[in-house]
């Protein structure tokens, strides 16, 4: 039971980290209908930038609390500018292009993002020393104690807040009825005078800011980085999202936290060597028998 | 051209150096290094200026030469040049291409080097148009293409090293497993949709991967499969001294021996290959399931209300290309008498995606044109072995962005109803 709930705090916290890239698969999918391949690298990108500044900061000695909130800005920053560099540059040319040619270009936008940090940051696994300690312990009087770590419950708690402020931007503010009206139709929403392009430019920039920001939780939840992080995590996320079903919100973080909580109770109850192969199959099935997710709209083909 | 413009553009440009080094500061700028315990940063602010520069100055002139209404005109020239190459001047260029092709290696030239890179250009170009029968022909994005090749070859090292048969009974059994593999993960995926599609055979990829890397009763996992048997010439072995009453190759042709003998004889199995596969390829579009792969490949609602059945149809495409993409991997297994989990990966899968997509989905002269083209990338920036795959995607972006067909494209019919209507 102890060991169950354990998992259960650990696959939560996994799932948080898979949520926040899964937002921006489903966002980029649901408003230009392509599968953004690149957003995987872009997640690494983001734990690179915190990485970076974490080292930098911690060597002004500055209170925590503060290098937290001065390293998540500034990751959101430099990783936006790269999700909005790379919508500019490789999918922007190809709208109104044949379908595959968008998923080309991100395979190929992926494995420049992917060589490039190789070339500049080196190949190597990047350590970082843990800032947080400690945690919460339950269940002290049985064989198995439970922790809940102060990271961890940063990491959910941060999750928490910016899911409130997502949420309340995509339904309250005049930009996200400018996004949600773009997912609808594009052309009506240009004839209606609202500026389609910036709007998609928008949405790469919320979706590499979120990525980032699990890039952060990523480098402080396992202290080591490298340039290759990006694409399990981003075949994960894109499975999360599809399993919430595809363009939906609120779907992507459930899906997040259900392959979360998949992967962690596969590597704890099964095999560790195949908690891969779990996210996969998962995907696989998901597929099979509900191809529209849990939250998703039917997809129906026209003639 | 007005001082307007030049002053727009060069604002413009300034903004363009401003998001570059954004780009460019915290990534390039501050390189993060291990020294003892923990990590340290180096910063190399040069060389982010020399980017920072460069962006200015291409945005600048970019900008100068819109202003002026000159597209890149080198460009379009060429672009349109490789359009114009139609069907009949294709057929001329194949032609001179296999000529070219059998006395390859017989050229004053042709070392070593040129060989193996012939072989493995010649592999990628083996394994694109096995491709293209389900990404061209049948119009089904497959991300996990490597699984299959990776099936052939184990299967074959795996034959081939445990009952000892020969490469000739092993190759077909090897395209066989993959061809079952590929009925295996084509069944209950091919209802998909295209990109839900890519996205389910990548995983899939990815499973044999890491089942190959864990299964180590059978694999040997990440330390691979070694002494897997080379080929022999119709029985006669490649060796410098052929065992007791037993001839090899030179002794009975009367040669001195020499590596490159296996090297060229290897080439020409990979070319016979190869050619096979074009052959097939090009006669099974002529052929009821070929014409009706391109016609789902259009038009899948359309497919169904005709009476083709969507499932069994992709299926076959699906299975033939994995069967070609077994015959590949035997002839891999065979050629580095050493394979891992390592030759497998996503990557892999994503050249040869590459390959057919920039090839001109469809078109068979496209696949080697890229295979060349981007197989060259690689071998030229060789010595800059961590820079050539930044060339290989940054090519991917640019071809698509500036030619989404591909090279050439070739998304024509095979058979019109009514002769070909110009």
């Amino acid at each position: 039971m102890e060991y169950f709930i354990q998992q259960l705090v650990n696959g939560i916290t996994l799932g948080s980290i898979y949520g926040l890239i899964a937002i921006g698969y489903t966002m980029v999918y649901g408003i230009i209908g392509m599968i953004n391949f690149a957003h995987g690298d872009i997640f690494m990108i983001g734990a690179f930038v915190a990485l970076i500044s974490f080292i930098i900061f911690g060597l002004t000695g500055v209170a925590l609390p503060i290098i937290l909130l001065l390293v998540l800005l500034i990751a959101m920053l430099f990783t936006a500018c790269y999700g909005w560099t790379v919508e500019k540059l490789a999918y922007k040319p190809l709208r109104g292009s044949f379908r595959l040619a968008p998923l080309i270009s991100a395979l190929g936008m992926s494995i420049v993002l992917q060589n490039y940090v190789q070339v500049s940051q080196g190949a190597r696994v990047k350590p970082m020393q843990p800032l947080f300690s400690g945690g919460l312990e339950f269940f002290k009087n049985s064989e198995f104690i439970v922790t809940v770590s102060y990271l961890q419950i940063f990491i959910v708690v941060l999750t928490i807040i910016l899911m409130g402020i997502f949420t309340y931007l995509i339904t309250k503010t005049d930009l996200g009825r400018a996004q949600r009206a773009c997912e609808q139709d594009r052309t009506m929403t240009a004839l209606l005078g609202i500026n389609v392009d910036r709007t998609i430019s928008i949405t790469f920039i919320i979706g590499s800011s979120l990525a980032s920001v699990a890039g952060m939780m990523f480098v402080l939840y396992y202290g080591v980085i490298d340039f290759y992080i990006g694409f399990l995590a981003g075949i994960k996320a894109f499975t999360a999202a599809v399993l919430g079903g595809i363009g939906s919100l609120p779907g992507a973080m459930l899906g997040g936290l259900l392959i979360g909580l998949i992967e962690t109770f596969w590597a704890g109850y099964v095999s560790l060597e195949y908690k891969d192969v779990a996210a996969f199959s998962v995907l696989i099935v998901v597929l099979i028998f509900f191809p529209t997710g849990f939250l998703g709209k039917p997809d129906i083909e026209k003639v | 051209m007005q001082k307007q413009d030049i002053i727009k553009s060069f604002k413009d440009s300034l903004f363009t150096g401003l998001i570059a080094l954004a780009l460019f500061g915290p990534i390039v700028g501050l390189r993060t290094a291990s020294k003892g315990e923990g990590l340290f940063i180096t910063p190399q602010w040069g060389v982010v200026f020399l980017l920072v520069g460069l962006c200015i100055l291409g945005r600048f002139l970019i900008n100068i030469n819109s202003a002026r209404r000159t597209e890149f005109k080198i460009f379009s020239t060429l672009s349109s040049k490789f359009s114009s190459i139609t069907e009949d001047k294709a057929k001329h260029f194949a032609i001179t291409g296999i000529l070219f092709a059998v006395v390859f290696p017989f050229l004053p030239f042709t070392d070593r080097y040129f060989m193996d890179v012939a072989i493995m250009i010649l592999t990628y170009i083996m394994l694109g148009w096995g491709l293209n029968i389900v990404v061209g022909l049948a119009g089904l994005l497959d991300l996990g293409y490597v699984a299959f090749y990776a099936v052939g070859a184990y299967s074959y090292a795996l034959i081939a090293t445990t009952f000892g048969w020969s490469f000739w009974i092993c190759l077909p059994l090897a395209g066989l497993f993959a061809a079952f593999f590929g009925i295996l993960l084509g069944f209950p995926v091919l209802r998909l949709r295209g990109d839900y599609l890519a996205i389910v055979t990548l995983g899939f990829g990815e499973i044999i991967r890491i089942i190959l890397i864990n299964w180590y009763e059978v694999t040997n996992g990440p330390d691979g499969i070694t002494g897997i048997p080379r080929p022999s010439f119709f029985g006669l072995p490649f060796k410098r001294s052929p065992d007791e009453g037993e001839m090899s190759f030179h002794t009975f042709f009367g040669l001195e021996y020499s590596t490159m003998h296996r090297i060229i004889f290897l080439y020409y199995l990979i070319l016979v290959l190869a050619l096979i596969t074009n052959y097939f390829t090009l006669k099974i579009r002529k052929l009821p399931v070929g014409r009706a792969w391109e016609a789902l490949r259009e038009d899948e609602i359309a497919c169904k209300s005709l009476g083709v059945n969507p499932t069994n149809t992709k299926l076959t495409a699906f299975a033939i290309g994995a069967m070609f993409g077994g015959f590949a991997g035997s002839f891999f297994a065979t050629r580095q008498a050493f394979i891992s989990p390592e030759s497998f990966t996503f990557i892999e899968s994503a050249i040869i995606v590459a390959i057919v997509v920039l090839g001109g989905m469809g078109s068979q002269t496209g696949v080697v044109l890229a295979s060349i083209f981007l197989i060259g990338i690689t071998e030229i920036f060789r010595d800059l072995e961590q820079y050539r795959m930044i060339a290989f995607g940054g090519a991917m972006v640019l071809i698509m962005v500036f030619k989404p067909k591909g090279i050439l494209a070739n998304r024509k019919p095979t058979i019109l109803m009514h002769g070909d209507k110009k």
